[in-house]
């Protein structure tokens, strides 16, 4: 028989992050994984030889620097470099490039709309304004707002507290931003169709919400919150591909005397009188521990991995109703050469930037009326970066891999499942719309993975291929995450607890769910805390 | 039809002078305004401020953002903007204003042109104008910025009257402090005013962009005879603390660019309480601000006679307690005071002339730290602001 | 009655006129300028073809203030209804209708775990409208937190939300921003059923059963005592609503356009009628929509920049058209007893339906396939028709406002959709049809001077409620320019004939109250 003091279900970047400060605080860890690799959706696999893919998540920016920095990440081989820029095609073969100098973007931004230009640094002003409140709360524990245990009147007094700082306008400002669409926000500071699309697709981005829809302000925050090195809203690549991401987390974490098992597929989180007591392995092996985190979302922890009988029904019921929602896919290429983009010539210093193809708001609601339909969008919304143009590790010399992040992509084609036959079409679809911005692409393709959300749920164990492991809308965010009386990272059950991106504060390579749970566990076992506290903005 | 794209190649812009600021920058030393890159200094920061001081000395101002405000609520539209009273600002004057957000917290100062009675020009450090499009509704006004369809110099200095006259400009000795008017200037047409960053005597020129390399050759053909010398960003910089002006971005954070919202300032909080009218009717941040002026600013900026000789670089300001009560902002060795001077932002209520402040200033000696407590004293008005700077028509160097 | 210059109230709207009353019953010299030669503003009912009479724009009263009838005696002044707490019917084209009776469902085919659902569904979700429905009387709270008694209205409304208990409380703060879509389906599996809920969330917004915050404005309406048809129609309301304020001493000029309101000496001086005549004001109250008031009335110089571009964004162009048709008999709706004719009819299939609907206002198209709310009021109200005769009266959704083919084009072809669509449910009323009129959300802008030809001045949304209702900053009634006040729906807590915008503001100025 085997025991552990916790046991960690799910090898992702957040899983193995509770791991590696579990370890750290001197517990005896282990995490099981499904797959025969670790890294969740944080992963890099070798599917094309020589080629190196990111094959789920693909650019780095919301990885906390205080677990970076506190579990020396960069020690255990972890390096994020900052990529430039972005580049919005226009259907009348202009761009919008977004150039990484301020005055050039700004530049560029006036031949659109020269108040564009101007308003933009509005924009960015106040888009900060909410990503400083919000990255205030990372790095801790959703206030409950019915409590009135001490720590959370102490939450909550603090949550108001950051409220307060920003005086009077800006409070009513921010709860307009949480309630409004992405398209009225930027409607409040740009007139120019394609200057507000260039910024849209922040809004929308892993979520089945159009562009139109109350929410969408919020996601867009969820995309600029992140930080490289101090520089906020700014992206990078993890050298050697997102793998590298979960690597290091999990040589973080064995170093510290923690154990991580591929080809471990959990069946079963074990329950006796009210309390978790381990994990059944799919092949019948039980492995015992006081602690179970659960990296999974709720509905495959509590329905996939439990005995209804050991639940609440209203905890059977809320993770029922969670709302996951697949909306994305995803295509890795393997490219014989450097691609040319007639719009932006060769050279082009935006080549090395993502690249987006929808230029006016209306695309985007159309684009998402599809997913409604319950087809994928005809007209896709495509973030296509090629790495390579940063990170030479990832392709041969010479040789380029892209990734091209595709939007909307529903879960089931008219209410049925995804079929071979579909997925080659979808592929067409984004196929034909790269190569609208792209003519020789499609002659330069040697191998192309593609993800819809059936092969993301059946790989990587998301929900309906939900990059963010349940929607990012205010029902489902901070003390509701995943839902009212469970955003505290405890579960239903004594000694389980979830640590995935379904918590607070949500998906996005970020850790810091993982980071929490490891939190609330040491606190509970009453063991000296690892887990950093955020760090201040000022 | 778009602007060509290519401006990306160019990341920062040469101003209309470029060919000849760069023939004279002996140094090389540049620094970028925005959108363009002009001289920190051409020969020696020392040398060009004794000629700005002494002479006179030119300095490429075409960054300088430049908006056209245009049509017939043109005058209401500005006087709506601005905290001041305009009613007196007639054609052909220049005025100092600045202007707030609904806060009564200051977005930036500059100066005004009255070109016409629905005719106006808005010079500023930031670019506004988002601010001014958006304080437009409801305005008859038209708004665009000519930043790059006017090319600019400042002409500063004892002798810069004299060299204008020199260049052939009738009357300009005439020109009153805050006046301007036009000249014809080779085929061209050459409106001069009398204004400047320097707290001297001095102009500023603005022509068309095609003309201002000729406008450079004829200036300092005509001012080989006065000294005449071109002059960076560094000595200017002097110059403007010497008179004790502040700066956007340096002395207070523009409003409209505030991530925290209580880092700005209201203009009574810079000392330009005397440009807010509050018996106007109606402009921006009015209200605020007649909420402030009942129940008093929280800060106050002071110019200080500092002790010593060290400059009190971005040093804490204390009061005699030992209390941090705020600090400078910007600061020098002034070489017409002969004194180490400062401006700075201090709590409320002290800062009032008299009072006792002390600045922790660090510096270094070949690489030895040395700290010392420098008691200061707030002085009221410019630090330096001779008798020429106003005077029409002003001495003859 | 105090000398020197009145109020002067702009619009005899409900809630210029509950405005006008409660200042006229304090004491107050109160003028009521409108620009109609009768008052009732949009909720007014008009002859729209000869002897046949109709509740032009709101055709329904959900939530009529009951505080409001009882203070100025409505009753007494001639408001009656000709039936209250009418059931919903949900048309179906095959089978029978879902009716819709308070928390019950009394008929039409739904699984029994769906009728099971419903009373506990509404019954929760009155205790979440009440919470909404308390705030009505009070003026929305500032959150600036300088000084401790600032924050005591906005704890006020934290507490009236704790007051519900730990999980209601927690199922409140969940489901208030949310799409009506998803609630539904956590909730029931019949489409019908779904469908006539949704509709409820959707009538009279920009949004569809899929938008965020559609339960939010379903909480709106579900915050009164049920749908209402006062006899007479909605004007009826209004007619008791002026004779209160005569009573009490206001004074009512019709046909009184008002140009401007002018300003001087620091504050506001006036109007300034369209027929030149100036009127001298101890304040200004105005029931107009926030951008008429503000940016037309008043101009965006008078205020300051940032206020002037928030009401500028006020998010307020309308989606709702009226139809309104002379029947020369009672319509038979399929699948609806001949007893329900006079309820209130829904016809929404099913909520993907409502949001299919939505998305052609998303691209300023009309839905071919809308939502309709739809009314016989002569079954119970003999005064609106010949005898024997009928008056139909729908609100149709989606008709954008800002059409992109434009309306002069488009408004045959969408009338013609309408009466198609109608005609569908309702086999033969094509034929019984006497007279038609369609009000475009232009039309109603234009004959009800709101801009944007939205019912509630704005949108009745989570981002344009409460302290952020119209827009920040002026959200308290009092406006920043002194002596000017705003009573109407654009002020919290929104339209649907409530008349609590016209009471607060009215107790605001009384109290001298400032933004």
């Amino acid at each position: 028989m085997t025991r552990y003091d916790a046991i960690v279900v799910g090898a992702g970047h957040n899983g193995l992050t509770s791991a590696a400060f579990l370890a750290r605080a001197g517990l005896r860890v282990l995490v099981l994984e499904r797959n025969p690799y670790i890294g969740g959706a944080t992963v890099s696999r070798e599917l094309h030889p020589n080629w190196i893919y990111s094959n789920c998540s693909y650019v780095c920016s919301l990885l906390r620097p205080e677990i970076y920095r506190s579990l020396e990440l960069g020690r255990h081989g972890l390096q994020v470099v900052p990529y430039g820029g972005g580049v919005t095609f226009t259907r009348d073969g202009d761009v919008l490039g977004g150039y990484v100098d301020k005055d050039v973007k700004r530049r560029e931004i006036a031949r659109f709309s020269r108040q564009d230009a101007d308003a933009y640094l509005r924009y960015g002003r106040d888009v900060m304004r909410q990503c400083r409140l919000v990255r205030a709360l990372l790095m801790r524990t959703p206030p409950d707002p019915t409590s009135l245990r001490p720590r959370d009147l102490r939450e909550l007094v603090h949550v108001a507290s950051e409220f307060g700082k920003l005086g009077e306008a800006a409070i009513y400002d921010t709860l307009r931003f949480y309630m409004m669409s992405i398209a009225d926000y930027l409607g409040e500071y740009f007139e120019s169709d394609v200057v507000k699309a260039n910024f849209a697709g922040s809004g929308i981005i892993g979520t089945a919400l159009g562009v139109q829809s109350p929410g969408t302000a919020y996601v867009l925050l969820h995309h600029y919150m992140g930080e490289v090195d101090g520089q906020m809203g700014a992206w990078g690549f993890a050298r050697g591909g997102m793998g590298a991401v979960a690597k290091a987390i999990a040589s973080a974490c064995t170093a510290s005397g923690g154990e991580v098992r591929v080809d471990a597929p959990v069946g079963r989180i074990l329950v006796r009188r009210g309390r978790v007591t381990g994990v059944a392995l799919a092949n019948g092996d039980e492995v015992f521990a006081p602690v179970v985190l659960s990296a999974l979302d709720p509905k495959r922890t509590f329905l996939g991995l439990m005995d209804q009988a050991d639940l609440p029904p209203e905890i059977v019921k809320r993770a029922r109703d969670f709302k996951i929602r697949g909306s994305s896919g995803k295509l890795n290429i393997a490219l014989d050469g450097l691609p040319s983009f007639p719009a932006l010539g060769p050279g082009h210093p935006l080549l090395a930037g993502d690249m987006h193809v929808l230029d006016s708001l209306e695309r985007f609601e159309k684009a998402y009326d599809d997913w409604k339909a319950g087809t994928w969008s005809k007209d896709p919304y495509l973030d296509l970066l090629i790495p390579t143009m940063t990170d030479p590790t990832m392709a041969p010399p010479g040789k380029h891999y892209m990734s091209v992040f595709v939007q909307y992509v529903p879960p089931k084609v008219e209410g049925r499942d995804w079929t071979d036959a579909d997925r080659d079409a979808f592929r067409r679809t984004v196929f034909q719309q790269i190569s609208r911005y792209s003519p020789d692409f499609e002659r330069l393709v040697l191998h192309a993975e593609v993800r819809t959300p059936r092969e993301l749920e059946a790989e990587v164990g998301l929900t309906e291929g939900n990059i963010f492991q349940g929607e990012l809308t205010f029902d489902q965010l901070l003390f509701n995450r995943p839902f009212p009386g469970l955003a505290q990272y405890r579960g239903p059950v004594r000694g389980l607890y979830l640590c995935g991106s379904a918590t607070h504060p949500g998906g996005g390579v970020m850790a810091a769910p993982g980071a929490n749970a490891a939190r609330e566990v040491l606190l509970d076992l009453r063991r000296p805390a690892t887990v950093p506290e955020g760090w201040s903005d000022d | 039809m778009r602007p060509a794209r290519e401006h990306y190649r160019e990341v920062v812009q040469r101003t209309p002078f470029h060919s000849r600021t760069a023939a004279a920058n002996a140094l090389n030393l540049w620094h970028r305004w925005r959108d363009y890159t002009v001289a920190d200094a051409y020969v020696d920061v020392g040398l060009e401020y004794v000629a700005l001081r002494n002479a006179c000395a030119v300095f490429d101002l075409s960054p300088m953002t430049k908006h056209r405000i245009s049509g017939p609520d043109a005058a209401a539209f500005v006087d709506r903007l601005v905290t001041r009273d305009l009613t007196r600002l007639r054609p052909g004057r220049v005025g100092y204003c600045v202007w707030c957000d609904d806060r009564g917290q200051v977005i930036d100062d500059g100066t005004l042109f009255r070109f016409a009675d629905d005719e106006f020009r808005l010079c500023s450090q930031e670019r506004q104008l988002d601010w001014l499009l958006r304080s437009s509704l409801g305005f008859d006004v038209a708004i665009r910025e000519e930043t790059a369809e006017v090319a600019a110099l400042a002409l500063q200095g004892p002798t810069s009257c004299a060299v204008l006259a020199a260049l052939g400009l009738e009357g300009v000795a005439g020109l009153a402090p805050f006046a301007m008017r036009s000249f014809p200037f080779a085929g061209a047409e050459l409106l001069v005013s009398r204004t400047g960053f320097t707290g001297d005597l001095g102009y500023e020129l603005w022509i068309a962009p095609a003309h201002a390399e000729a406008l450079w050759d004829a200036l300092f053909a005509a001012g080989a005879a006065y000294g005449l010398k071109p002059m960076g960003t560094h000595a200017l910089e002097m110059s403007r603390i010497e008179a004790g002006f502040i700066q956007a971005g340096v002395d207070f954070l523009p409003a409209d660019h505030a991530v925290r919202t209580d880092r700005t300032r209201s203009p009574f909080e810079l000392d330009l309480g005397w440009l807010v009218d509050l018996s106007k009717p109606n402009f921006t941040g009015r209200r605020a601000l007649l909420e402030e002026s009942r129940i008093g600013p929280r800060y106050r900026l002071v110019r200080l006679d500092v002790e010593g000789n060290k400059p009190a670089r971005d040093a804490y300001v204390y009061d005699d307690k030992r209390n941090v009560i705020g600090a400078v902002t910007s600061s020098m060795w002034s070489p017409m005071a002969k004194a180490s001077i400062a401006l700075a932002s201090v709590r409320q209520p002290w800062g009032r002339p008299g009072d006792e402040l002390w600045a922790e200033i660090y510096y270094q000696k070949e690489l030895k730290w040395n700290r010392f407590n420098a008691r200061c004293r707030v002085v009221e008005g410019a630090f330096y602001q001779p008798p020429r700077r106003r005077a029409t028509p002003p001495p003859p160097w | 009655m105090t000398e020197g210059p009145p109020v002067v109230v702009i619009g005899a709207g409900h809630n210029g006129l509950a405005a006008a009353a409660y200042l006229a019953r304090a004491g107050r010299r109160v003028l009521v300028v409108e620009a109609q030669g009768h008052v009732g503003g949009a909720a007014v009912t008009r002859e729209f073809a000869p002897r046949f009479r109709v509740s032009s724009v709101a055709h329904l009263t959900h939530l009529l203030d009951a505080e409001i009838v009882r203070e100025l005696g409505l009753r007494r002044h001639g408001l009656e209804f000709a039936r209250t707490r009418l059931r919903t019917v949900a048309l179906a084209e095959q089978g029978e209708a879902l009716v819709l009776d308070g928390n019950r469902i009394v008929a039409g085919a739904v699984p029994d775990a769906d009728r099971a659902a419903y009373g506990p569904f509404i019954d929760r979700m009155r205790r979440f409208a009440a919470v909404l429905a308390r705030q009505h009387h009070r003026v929305p709270p500032r959150l600036a937190w300088a000084r401790w008694r600032d924050a005591l209205p906005a704890a006020a409304l934290g507490l009236d939300i704790r007051r519900l208990g730990r999980d209601d409380m927690r199922e409140f703060l969940r489901v208030v921003t949310m799409a009506i879509y998803d609630v539904l389906e956590e909730s029931f599996a019949s489409p019908a059923l779904k469908g006539a809920l949704a509709v409820d969330a959707v009538l009279g917004t920009r949004l569809g059963s899929r938008s965020g915050n559609s339960v939010f404005s379903y909480l709106h309406r579900l915050g009164g005592g049920g749908p209402a048809l006062p006899r007479g129609g909605v004007g009826s309301v209004c007619d008791a609503l002026a004779a209160a304020a005569r009573s009490a001493g206001a004074e009512i000029r019709l046909d009184s356009p008002v140009a401007a309101i002018t300003v001087g000496g620091g504050g506001v001086a006036g109007v300034r009628l369209e027929s030149g005549e100036s009127i001298a004001a101890a304040a200004v109250v105005s029931s107009a929509d926030p951008k008429t008031t503000l940016l037309r009335l008043l101009g965006a110089r008078h205020l300051e920049a940032e206020l002037a571009q928030r009401v500028h964004h006020l998010r307020s162009t309308g989606t709702a058209a009226k139809l309104h048709l002379a029947l020369s008999g009672l319509p038979r709706f399929r699948g609806v007893a001949a007893g329900d004719a006079g309820e209130r009819l829904v016809l929404a299939p099913s909520a993907t339906y409502v949001d299919e609907a939505f998305n052609a206002a998303k691209y300023r198209r009309y839905s071919s396939q809308p939502i309709m709310e739809i009314t016989v009021p002569t079954v119970h109200d003999g005064t609106l028709a010949p005898a024997g005769q009928h008056v139909l009266s729908a609100i149709v959704q989606f008709a954008p406002y800002d059409l992109a083919a434009g309306w002069d084009a488009a408004r045959g072809r969408f009338q013609e959709c309408v009466l198609e669509l109608l005609e569908r449910h309702a086999p033969g009323i094509r034929g019984q049809v006497l007279a038609a009129e369609l009000l475009t959300p232009q039309d109603i802008e234009r004959d009800f001077r709101i801009s944007g030809g939205h019912w509630h001045h704005g949108e009745l949304a989570l981002d344009q409620a409460l302290m952020l209702r119209p827009v920040p900053g002026a959200a308290r009634y009092a406006m920043p320019v002194a002596g000017l006040y705003l009573c109407g729906a654009g002020c919290h807590p929104g339209g649907g004939v409530i008349g609590a915008a016209g009471r607060n503001a009215a107790r605001v100025l009384l109290a001298g109250g400032s933004p």
